[in-house]
């Protein structure tokens, strides 16, 4: 079935609110008592959710743009609107969303004993708001979500964590959320200068112009951006991000429609409440005690999506709605800035840590500030492989939480220090540990190589400088991963490790995805990079336009593909 | 006054106009009598009819109002020498004050049960000063105003002081009395300044002859500056706001949920129709060359918001914590008025409006833990809820995130439209004011969450069973659907604030287009 067609059927909206029913479910007719039950209905009902995300493969990938649109009125007082749709980037968020939605439910099994019921009720509902926030189209709707998720996680982390859970709980819930409560203000302005930019005739032109650039053949896309530009020509204001993305890719003479001074401000209200979520050095000091005291399920949740949301932000808001203050020199080197120093301090960190958990969590700083570095070089390869890595670090560091859930549940310690010589007694545990070692360090055949690849590549381009800052974070990484491996799996075994049994059939169940997909990525990444292609070029059209015309005509003058040389010439022809 | 004293009554226009604009004060007032009168002949154990009396005197009011609101058909009707108006707006505020009287009734039935304090002249009270609160939302001549907000003041007074035997409750009230009279009689002062610059205690009377003059003149200014913090006091704002905790402390906690919310949202019913309908001319701007009450306005709600909540992180005691939140709260809703366009006004009524079902939800969890021999005051007797009681554990929390503003509740529209009206007039004083105000936000969630994580993460306590009737539990329950229903499907509820606010943007943009 076609894209439009399934929307007929409000796939999205089934996709989203899936969950929340499951929930539902749970809290009116389960009894409390009754936890195998409850274990059994809520891992049926996480597979029940997942299926019909599958249906989202047939995004078509030739099209681009937004598909699956949903839009129903909301508060017409204010122009909220109830609008879903996704585009090739929020297909692989939203399916690895649901993947891991799958994959946490599983893990918590035997290691959630108490309150079960209230634990999967929080569990499926964290999913909607996390599902939510990959969905919408209408601001007003994302930041719904985007705040909404904080209180499942608050609970999940402060109820189901380890000892000094309430703290963390507390600090991740009011750091966000101080994050996203500053976003809403960029958001209300942006919503207030819509109309009174639209207003102006030739403004309307200059905006549907950009909208049919960021449409392309995509005509349900395109009448989406339109009647929110009718609306604004009306007066009246609207929260459709495409609408705003239009309004900031649009050109008047060269100049941008939202001047440069309006703009920073905007992108430092967007660039706080994503900067945190991220986190970006040095707004990651939640990160590290929320990782480590959540249970399993909960970091696995946090590390493998909750982090993406800060990065699909960048991508889907600042980037393309605030194309000018996004490549204003002094920005770009800030970014820049923080995320290389999250990707050395980051990696120089884990490796002192000498909790399990608090390693992975400080790794995770670090290849964040990698995908940060990609998203700010703005070139195809660099996006491409940032929004690549958003995948494989879902995958790679919820294995590497999932693991340390392995070895907690059933040696009740996180120290390094506690294990030693398990590569003897858990063998299959020490395969897969290997494995996701290996894609978390980017060893070539693996998903890690590709996505790290990319990025450099791009980043390259740029500046060398960067890169070679990033090349470091990389073999700063193996350091750390590789030295954890040796620690705990290598030696002489530890007297009351030998009694620790190897994988259970659930656990492969739930780790063979993560393997088959970090093989897959690894080896045959076409299908995942065909989704986003299209997607990525338009943002970086968006960013700087132009770009990938002057590479067209660059490359049928001298008839070879465009070389770094070439594109640093582009660079200097910009200035 | 054309003759009215002195060429005798004309009865029948006085019942003339009392029918068309009075119905619902009047038939509340009826049932405030009658139930002293029937509190006579009732036995001790048959008191608690009482409640019943009085919600059916809301019940009687509400369709009178309904009824007048039918006949106007969204005009505005002005009365009795232009001294009363029944207008949209008045109508949403008294919506708002008969529903908080409903619930603070159904929440303290049993309260009183368990401080054997149960009498019909407590119900008789909340009911006059339901009628204070209802005269004040129509009042448009300053001395009308003044004397409907000392009918309801001097009810709460007395409200507050019910205990008589508790220390803590003479103390409160008394604190709440002497402060209370001193806040009127700055009022008052200022009332009277202003008649001697403009000769006229009617507000639109006022508003033409300070427009008259080119720059208002000092006297007015001082004017002005008195009944503004005349009013400051009665909305608890910084800092003017001292006796609020130790009044909401010492008073029952039933009394304290009805006058948190009830008086405060009738102090804020005069506020934007004082300033509003009569100071517009000194409103000011945010330039330093032309400050009015905007910026003073603006600069207490910053403090209020930031002291409140300071001081409220604090607390140990829930009532205590409760009262802080509530003056934070205060500043959050002077925004509004900031603001001065359609969608800040609409965030001041919709906030009120919320502000009934949220802050009286989370007093009545309060209140039910008030049980036989435990005082259930402070933030650990919350501990262990979800074990005890989930129902009230889960109703509680919705409150608390909806008073934290967090979606998908409605105390999260209230603040959007209060930070979206800050963020539409494009000044960029406002725009810093509503960062504070955002900021201010994320820190309220850290005491709020205090009681969260009691519930849910806190030590299981003796499980004494909570202190609730099925009339307490249908009420809090209701709350708590309303609270979800109107952050989930706001349009109706947002209809019924710009009834009221779009008289208020009417006025404020003829005295703007004056300028």
């Amino acid at each position: 079935m076609s894209p439009e067609r399934l929307a007929e059927y409000h796939l999205l909206s089934i996709i989203t609110w899936l969950p929340v029913l499951g929930a539902l479910i749970l809290i009116f007719f389960f009894h409390r008592e009754r936890k195998q039950a409850i274990r059994i209905f809520a891992n049926a009902w996480a597979i029940l959710s997942f299926l019909p995300s599958l249906w989202l493969l047939t995004y078509d990938r030739r099209l681009g743009g937004i598909q699956f649109i949903e839009d129903v009125e909301w508060i017409p007082q204010i122009g909220a609107r109830y609008q879903l749709g996704v585009d090739g980037i929020s297909v692989v968020l939203v399916l690895l969303t649901t993947l891991i939605g799958v994959i946490a439910v599983a893990c918590s099994w035997g290691f959630i004993q108490e309150r079960v019921k209230e634990y999967y009720v929080v569990l499926l509902l964290l999913q909607t708001g996390i599902l939510g926030v990959f969905v919408s189209m209408d601001m007003f709707l994302f930041y719904v979500f985007w705040e909404v998720m904080l209180v499942p996680m608050y609970f999940l982390i402060g109820v189901w964590g380890s000892e000094n859970r309430l703290y963390a709980a507390i600090k991740f819930f009011i750091y966000t959320l101080f994050g996203s409560v500053v976003m809403l203000l960029a958001i209300l302005k942006l919503y207030f200068i819509f109309p009174d930019y639209l207003k102006q005739p030739d403004v309307q032109q200059a905006v549907l112009q950009a909208a049919r650039f960021i449409s392309g053949e995509n005509a349900p896309m395109y009448r989406m951006i339109e009647s929110a530009v009718q609306l604004g020509a009306q007066g009246r204001g609207t929260f459709n991000i495409m609408a705003m993305q239009a309004l900031g890719t649009a050109r008047m003479g060269g100049e941008p429609i939202i001047p440069l001074s309006l703009q920073l401000w905007l992108f430092a209200g967007f660039f706080l409440s994503f900067a945190i979520k991220v986190p970006m050095f040095p707004f990651h000091t939640w990160l590290p005690d929320a990782h480590t005291e959540a249970p399993t399920a909960g970091s696995v949740i946090l590390a493998g999506i909750l982090l993406k949301l800060g990065t699909y932000g960048f991508v889907r808001f600042n980037l393309p709605i605030l194309p000018d203050a996004s490549r204003d020199p002094r920005v770009v080197q800030v970014m820049a800035f923080l995320a290389i120093m999250g990707i050395v301090y980051g990696a120089l960190v884990a490796m002192a840590q000498r909790d399990w958990k608090r390693l992975v969590a400080y790794s995770s700083i670090s290849h964040m500030g990698m995908i940060m570095l990609g998203i700010f070089a703005f070139n195809p390869s660099s996006l491409n492989g940032a929004v690549l890595q958003m995948i494989n670090h879902g995958i790679s560091t919820s294995a590497l939480f999932l693991i340390v859930g392995v070895v907690y549940e059933r040696h009740h310690t996180r120290l390094i220090n506690d294990y030693r010589g398990l590569s003897h007694v858990m063998p299959g545990f020490a395969a897969v540990f290997m494995i996701m070692t290996m894609s978390s360090i980017g060893l070539p055949m693996l998903n890690g190589f590709i996505g790290e690849f990319l990025i450099l590549r791009g980043v390259f381009e740029e500046n060398r400088l960067w890169a070679a800052f990033a090349a470091t974070g990389i073999v700063l990484g193996a350091g750390y991963m590789l030295w954890l491996y040796q620690r705990t799996m290598y030696g002489e075994v530890k007297e009351d490790n030998r009694h620790l049994p190897d994988l259970y059939p659930r656990e492969w169940a739930y780790f063979l995805p993560l393997v088959i997909l970090a093989f897959w990525i690894g080896i045959y990444p076409k299908p995942f990079l065909s989704y986003f292609e299209r997607p990525v070029a338009v943002v970086v059209e968006q960013v700087r336009p132009g770009y990938s015309q002057r590479l067209l005509e660059r490359a049928e003058q001298s008839d070879v593909l465009p070389t770094r040389a070439q594109a640093a010439d582009d660079r200097g022809g910009e200035r | 006054m054309r003759g009215l004293l002195f060429q005798g009554l004309d009865w029948r226009w006085l019942v003339e106009q009392a029918v068309m604009f009075l119905m619902p004060e009047i038939v509340l007032a009826v049932f405030a009598c009658m139930l002293l009168v029937l509190d006579i002949g009732w036995r001790a154990t048959e008191r608690r009819w009482a409640a019943y009396v009085a919600l059916g005197g809301i019940g009687a009011s509400a369709a009178a109002l309904a009824q007048t609101y039918l006949n106007l058909r969204g005009h505005e009707a002005v009365g009795f020498y232009e001294m009363y108006v029944v207008d949209s707006f008045a109508i949403v505020f008294k919506v708002i004050f008969l529903l908080t009287a409903a619930l603070a009734i159904a929440l303290s039935v049993k309260f009183l049960d368990i401080e054997r304090e149960q009498r019909g002249e407590y119900y008789a009270l909340i009911l006059f000063a339901t009628v204070g609160m209802m005269f004040m939302a129509s009042g448009l001549d300053l001395l009308a105003i003044f004397i409907s907000f000392e009918l309801a003041a001097l009810s709460i007074y007395v409200l507050v002081a019910y205990f008589k035997g508790d220390r803590k409750s003479n103390e409160g009230a008394l604190k709440y009395f002497l402060l209370g009279i001193f806040s009127s009689g700055i009022f008052l002062y200022g009332v009277s300044l202003l008649y001697g610059v403009t000769g006229e205690t009617n507000l639109r009377k006022i508003a033409a002859a300070l427009a008259a003059e080119q720059t208002p003149g000092f006297l007015a200014i001082l004017a002005m500056v008195f009944i503004v913090a005349g009013l400051f006091f009665k909305v608890a704002a910084v800092p003017f706001h001292m006796w609020a905790p130790d009044a909401y402390e010492g008073a029952p906690s039933s009394v304290t949920a009805f006058m948190s919310v009830g008086s405060k949202a009738a102090a804020f019913a005069i506020f934007a129709r004082i300033f509003v309908y009569g100071l517009p001319a000194l409103r000011g701007t945010t330039s330093l060359e032309n400050l009015g009450w905007m910026a003073v306005i603006g600069a207490v709600s910053a403090l209020t918001m930031t002291w409140g909540n300071l001081a409220a992180i604090t607390q140990a005691n829930a009532k205590r914590l409760m009262a802080y939140s509530s003056i934070s709260h205060a500043g959050f809703l002077l925004l509004g008025l900031v603001a001065g366009n359609q969608t800040g006004y609409i965030g001041l009524v919709i906030y009120l409006f919320v502000y009934v079902f949220m802050n009286l939800g989370a007093w009545g969890v309060i209140i039910a833990l008030r049980r036989e021999g435990i005082p259930g005051d402070r933030v650990e007797d919350f501990n262990g809820l979800i074990h005890t009681n989930p129902l009230m554990a889960v109703l509680m929390t919705i409150f608390l995130i909806s008073l934290a503003g967090i979606p998908p509740t409605a105390g999260f529209l209230g603040k959007y439209f209060l930070f979206a009206g800050l963020i539409e007039t494009g000044n960029r004083w406002l725009a810093a004011l509503a960062v504070i105000a955002v900021i201010n936000t994320a820190v309220s969630l850290y005491y709020y969450a205090r009681f969260i994580k009691a519930m849910f993460m806190g030590p299981v306590t003796e499980p004494a069973p909570l202190a609730l009737t099925p009339l307490m539990r249908t009420a809090l329950v209701v709350a708590a659907v309303m609270v979800l229903l109107v952050g989930i499907y706001p349009p109706p509820w947002v209809d019924l604030s710009r009834l009221a606010a779009e008289q208020l943007t009417t006025v404020t943009r003829e005295v703007l287009a004056g300028f």
